[in-house]
């Protein structure tokens, strides 16, 4: 057994092997994967693209900010630098509509006190108009005239007025000096500056200098006032005694000067009452300045702590008329500008949002790179799991063969076992162990088939064949249980199906067989049924007819096979006869054919809770079953993949304890008239034809059972009448003897059942009892009526029944009863008989023992030494009709040898085709090369392929192979069955 | 006592072919050799086993001589001697044969020269037990043929 280890770890070296193949592949899809996207958008470092998107973002709220700000700023602005123009005007207008009435006065004076004579102004009449007027001057807080006195007219003055010139600082006496300004007319508000010399005060004399040579209103600095302590200016008017002309000199001016009008511009409370009166006080601050020496600006109002906002000054013009002096107002805003909302909302809310949608592409982008990479991972995943499922099929494929070996082991010992002397218990132990060694072969070739077909290496074949004796050939398997249980067991096939369709006649078979197998398995009473009719007829017969009765009920007995209910109703009689009824169906014209096969039983059915699991593999109906019955295994799973390969469906309608019906469809190929007639190809229904043109009357009280009947000899060429009494039947055929030979039956075919209840015992040669099963009474009672050898044991078969009618009516010679031996035998006989085989092997013993195996089924065999001879001996033309070529030879091996034959043949067959012989005669040479191999794994299969081989044995020879593979190239001779 | 005898031989026969299948010495293989052994050739399995014989002691021959030539290893020449052993040994179902030609095949593909010639050995060893087997069930068998043909002339029989 050590040995046997060392053989498998050379056996693991090798599957190692593949799967380093595997692998590789592998990795290239993978890669090939991957460089797919890389593209649109980073997949690393997305932070940083974030951070850069925040960053200039960023830049852009504040730039954003500032567009919109710098509007707010200019209205702010704006509003500021109207509201100080407007205050400045407001003052300047105030001002000098006081300035004009000070004017005015200041020509009162010189008219009614100079050009009057006398005067008609005294300090009464002054200081009362001044009163009446001084709304007039709201800014002035009082008006006085001080007369301009020489020092030579001082005296006469004082003593004119009856006082003394006093000085203003002190109201002193006025020290001597050159002339005088003593005030002479006064308001009555500035009534104390009476007599005062307005030329003492230092701005005043200043004043009045500058006055009376210009002519003008002049105004002082701006300086404490004297009655208050509000900040003010004084404004004095000249007055003169004549009319000047406009370009009059100074000299002239000065010369003409009488006097001096003055008021005190109270700058302070005017500012303030006028700023009162004006809207938006609160916001702003005023001040003015004097700025006649621009650089030391004096104040003239406001508090000089009083700052406001630094930032936004406005400065405007004052003219106050007098052209020595200039005033400006400046205007600030008493609290800073408010922040603008509308910019810090709209950018740090734009701001915000792209803040937003960058974290959506950041996010977006992780999760697309992690979708993506989940994703490589799952198709890594799905890869290695697809990997790990063919892995597993090929596991599976090699596992089964390498337990199959073993398998054999067993069943040869036990054949041996059940050879030797053995007790009846022992026998028994013995065939059930072997019985069951043949059920696990069974599964582990079906455990093979599932594997194949997972892997997706199953391949149909598309090869002409004949329906009918394959479905015969599946009966027959069966016909052995099916006697031993006592079921009807029968086939069908519909006219219309075409007698030759292409397609795999191997896996058609193994589905029916599978079907029909389940239902042998879990019938005991009743029938089983295979009916085939073309898809689109029966379909078109069930839409018809689906309005008609319910249940093919009559009588106490259904309408069926065995008169047993079935479990699909829509298959009862009504609707069968319709189905065989002879009436033309429209042929669909096209290449395929649709075939509809129903195997129906009365079986136990299968339980309404197992119904859905029916296909999957090693299904059991529920523990109860599966003990007495054993499970369905995987064939139903098997069945359902191929039918799916062979283009159809499979479904299945069940009653419990009734029966079930699984019906499939599959598409096959029409097969056309002249590649049946290819010589090179078997002739497919060898049915003798001897009984064309008879007739036979059938008696039997089932229609559906008299319909098969009719069916099979039909194939004979048998024309059938059905009737259902044995009485009618009788009168016709030996009742009148002598009528025309016309309408006489020359065969009479009964019924089992309809036989014995009639009891009408009657003698004639041309009878032929139809049974299932007979008892031995029965049997005995039939052996008297002289049924003894014209008894036909169901399952009917076309080939049956013409071996049993060539024996009832003479017109066959007697059926060479041949050895014992198993079915495939048989059929291998069948196959190979009378054909040459050239066997190449350099193996001497192999040799012989290929060519033991084939002669043995009847092949003519020759024998090549090395591919060199091979070549030698297949020359064109040669007699060959087929090759067995061993691959591992020395110096020329298979595959060579195989190239060189299909080289040589295909040169051959372009001679032929340049030489026009197009008549039908020529034939495509093509030997069939099968391949021996003692390894059988599916890479040299394809390489058998590859170099124009058919197909391959494994080798030992086994006969199941040799069958397999043979069964495709040549025609299939059933023998009579023993 | 003739026929108690063939039916003795016969039983000594299948209890020898069990001890070989049960030592794993022959396989199914060779019940197939048997299973085509008909009246057309009545010596069929005789015949296969005694060309493997000449075959195979040729073979052994040859890998001996290659295996002590010390200069050359010729690795292709050991193959196909292996192979050619193995392939006969299948064909007849001697499966142990074919095992140990497996082994063997690995040492050559390893250059492994000892274990190569450990394996001839086990081998050589292996291929006495057969032939000794075989030719001591081929004995039982020709007399129970002869027994048979005394009894019923013209019928083989068949196992």
């Amino acid at each position: 057994m050590g040995l046997k280890i060392h053989g498998h770890s050379h056996h693991g070296h090798h599957h190692h092997h593949h799967h380093h193949l595997v692998a590789v592949s592998l990795n290239e899809q993978q890669l090939g994967t991957k460089r797919k996207y890389r593209t649109y958008f980073p997949r690393t470092n997305q932070g940083k693209y974030l951070a850069l998107w925040i960053i200039t973002f960023g830049f852009a709220a504040i730039y954003v900010y500032r567009c919109i700000d710098e509007g707010h700023q200019e209205r702010i602005e704006e509003g500021l630098v109207s509201m100080c123009d407007q205050r400045a005007r407001m003052l300047q207008d105030q001002f000098s509509v006081s300035v004009n009435h000070v004017h005015a006065l200041a020509v009162l004076v010189s008219t009614f006190y100079y050009y009057k004579n006398p005067s008609v102004i005294d300090q009464e009449t002054f200081a009362e108009y001044t009163a009446r007027t001084a709304f007039e001057r709201p800014l002035l807080s009082g008006v006085a005239y001080a007369q301009r006195v020489m020092n030579s007219e001082r005296e006469e003055f004082e003593s004119q007025h009856g006082g003394t010139i006093r000085t203003m600082a002190n109201k002193e006496p006025s020290p001597h000096r050159d002339e005088y300004a003593p005030v002479i007319f006064a308001q009555e508000t500035v009534s104390y500056l009476n007599l005062l010399d307005m030329m003492s005060g230092e701005e005043d004399r200043e004043n009045i200098l500058r006055a009376r040579s210009t002519g003008k209103a002049v105004l002082t600095s701006p300086f404490k006032l004297l009655g208050s302590h509000h900040l003010g200016v004084v404004l004095t008017i000249p007055v003169y005694k004549s009319k000047l002309p406009p370009n009059a000199s100074v000299r002239d001016r000065i010369e003409a000067t009488a006097g001096y009008l003055g008021g005190a511009f109270d700058v302070e409370s005017l500012v303030e009452n006028l700023l009162g009166q004006l809207a938006g006080n609160q916001e702003i601050v005023v001040k003015v300045y004097d700025v006649t020496n621009t650089s030391d600006p004096l104040i003239m109002y406001g508090r000089q702590t009083q700052d406001g906002d630094r930032s936004r000054t406005r400065v405007s013009k004052l003219d106050f008329g007098d052209p020595f002096r200039k005033h400006q107002m400046t205007c600030r805003y008493l609290h800073k500008a408010p922040i603008s909302w509308t910019a810090t909302t709209t950018a740090s809310l734009g701001y915000v949002i792209v803040l937003l949608v960058g974290y959506m592409f950041y996010t977006g982008a992780i999760h697309i790179v992690q979708v993506e990479d989940d994703f490589d991972t799952m198709q890594q995943l799905k890869v290695r799991a697809e990997a790990a499922d063919v892995a597993k099929s090929q596991f599976l494929a090699t596992v089964s063969h390498e337990i199959r070996t073993p398998m054999n082991g067993i069943l040869g010992m036990l054949a041996l076992l059940l050879d030797t002397d053995l007790s009846s218990t022992q026998r028994d132990y013995a065939q059930t162990a072997q019985a069951c060694g043949r059920a696990l072969i069974t599964l582990i070739n079906e455990v093979l088939d599932r594997a194949k077909i997972e892997a997706g290496k199953l391949e149909l074949e598309a090869v002409p064949f004949d329906l009918r004796s394959i479905l015969d050939d599946v009966l027959s398997l069966f016909s052995e249980k099916s006697r031993n249980k006592g079921i009807e067991l029968a086939v069908l096939v519909s006219d219309k199906v075409p007698q030759i369709v292409m397609g795999d006649p191997g896996r058609f078979r193994q589905v029916i067989t599978n079907l029909v197998g389940n239902s042998v398995k879990f019938t005991e009473q009743g029938h089983i049924f295979v009916q085939v009719h073309l898809a689109e007829h029966s379909k078109a017969v069930l839409e018809s007819k689906s309005d008609t009765c319910m249940n093919g009920r009559s009588d106490g007995q259904f309408k069926t096979l065995s008169g047993r209910e079935a479990a699909d109703d829509r298959n009862t009689w009504d609707k069968f006869k319709h189905l065989i009824a002879d009436q033309e169906f429209p042929f669909t014209t096209s290449q395929n054919v649709t075939l509809m096969v129903s195997v129906e039983d009365t079986g136990i059915g299968i339980p309404l809770h197992a119904q859905e699991l029916v296909f999957m593999p090693f299904m059991q109906a529920d523990s109860s079953t599966s003990r007495h019955y054993g499970g369905t295994g995987i064939g139903l799973s098997i069945s359902k993949c191929l039918v799916e390969l062979m283009g159809g469906q499979i479904n299945f309608i069940s009653r419990p304890q009734i029966g079930s019906t699984f019906s499939f469809t599959c598409v096959l190929k029409r097969c056309e008239k002249n590649t049946i007639t290819d010589p090179k190809r078997p002739n497919y229904d060898d049915l003798p034809t001897s009984f064309k043109g008879l007739k036979a009357t059938v008696v039997d009280n089932k229609p559906v059972r008299a319909a098969v009947t009719r069916y099979h000899l039909k194939r004979l060429g048998v024309h059938v009448e059905v009737i259902s009494n044995i009485g009618i039947a009788v009168s016709d055929s030996g009742g009148i003897p002598d009528s025309d030979s016309g309408s006489r039956p020359d065969m009479i075919l009964v019924e089992k059942d309809v036989w014995l209840s009639n009891g009408n015992v009657l003698k004639s040669p041309k009878m032929i009892l139809l049974a299932t099963n007979i008892t031995g009474m029965e049997f005995d009672k039939a052996k008297n009526a002289g049924f003894s050898d014209t008894l036909i044991m169901k399952p009917l078969r076309a080939s049956m029944v013409a071996a049993c009618l060539q024996q009832v009516l003479g017109t066959g010679k007697k059926v060479e009863q041949g050895k014992v031996m198993a079915n495939g035998s048989v059929y291998l006989r069948g196959l190979l008989c009378g054909k040459k085989i050239l066997v190449v092997d350099d193996n001497r013993v192999n040799r012989r023992v290929a060519a033991g195996a084939l002669k043995k089924f009847g092949a003519d065999v020759e024998c090549a030494d090395s591919g060199k001879s091979a070549l030698d001996l297949l020359k064109l033309p040669h007699g060959f009709d087929a090759c067995f070529m061993d691959i591992q030879m020395p110096e020329m091996d298979g595959f060579e040898a195989t190239r060189r034959i299909r080289l040589m043949e295909s040169q051959a067959n372009d001679q032929q085709t340049n030489a026009g012989s197009m008549d039908g005669s020529t034939t495509k040479y093509h030997l069939p090369i099968l391949a021996m191999t003692a390894d059988v794994i599916h890479a040299t299969f394809e390489e058998c392929q590859k170099s124009g081989m058919d197909g391959y044995v494994s080798k030992p020879f086994q006969e199941e192979n040799l069958y397999q593979a043979v069964a495709k190239f040549f025609e299939s001779k059933p023998t009579t069955e023993s | 006592m003739l026929g108690f005898g063939a039916v003795r031989l016969r039983t000594d026969m299948n209890r020898l072919l069990s001890l070989l299948f049960h030592q794993g010495v022959l396989d199914e293989q060779f019940l197939q050799l048997q299973h085509l052994q008909d009246q057309t050739s009545p010596n069929f399995v005789s015949d296969v086993v005694t060309i493997y014989f000449q075959e195979s002691e040729k073979q052994l021959r040859n890998l001996r001589n290659l295996l002590l030539d010390r200069e050359i290893w010729d690795y292709v020449k050991l193959g196909i001697h292996l192979n050619q052993l193995m392939g006969s040994s299948s064909s007849i179902g001697a499966k142990r044969m074919r095992n140990i030609c497996a082994v063997f095949r690995a040492a050559v593909e390893q250059s492994n020269r000892p274990a190569c010639i450990r394996a001839l050995e086990v081998l050589e060893h292996e291929y006495c037990y057969l032939k000794n087997k075989l030719h001591e069930l081929f004995q039982m068998e020709q007399q129970s043929v002869l027994g048979d043909a005394v009894r019923y002339p013209g019928v083989v029989h068949q196992l």
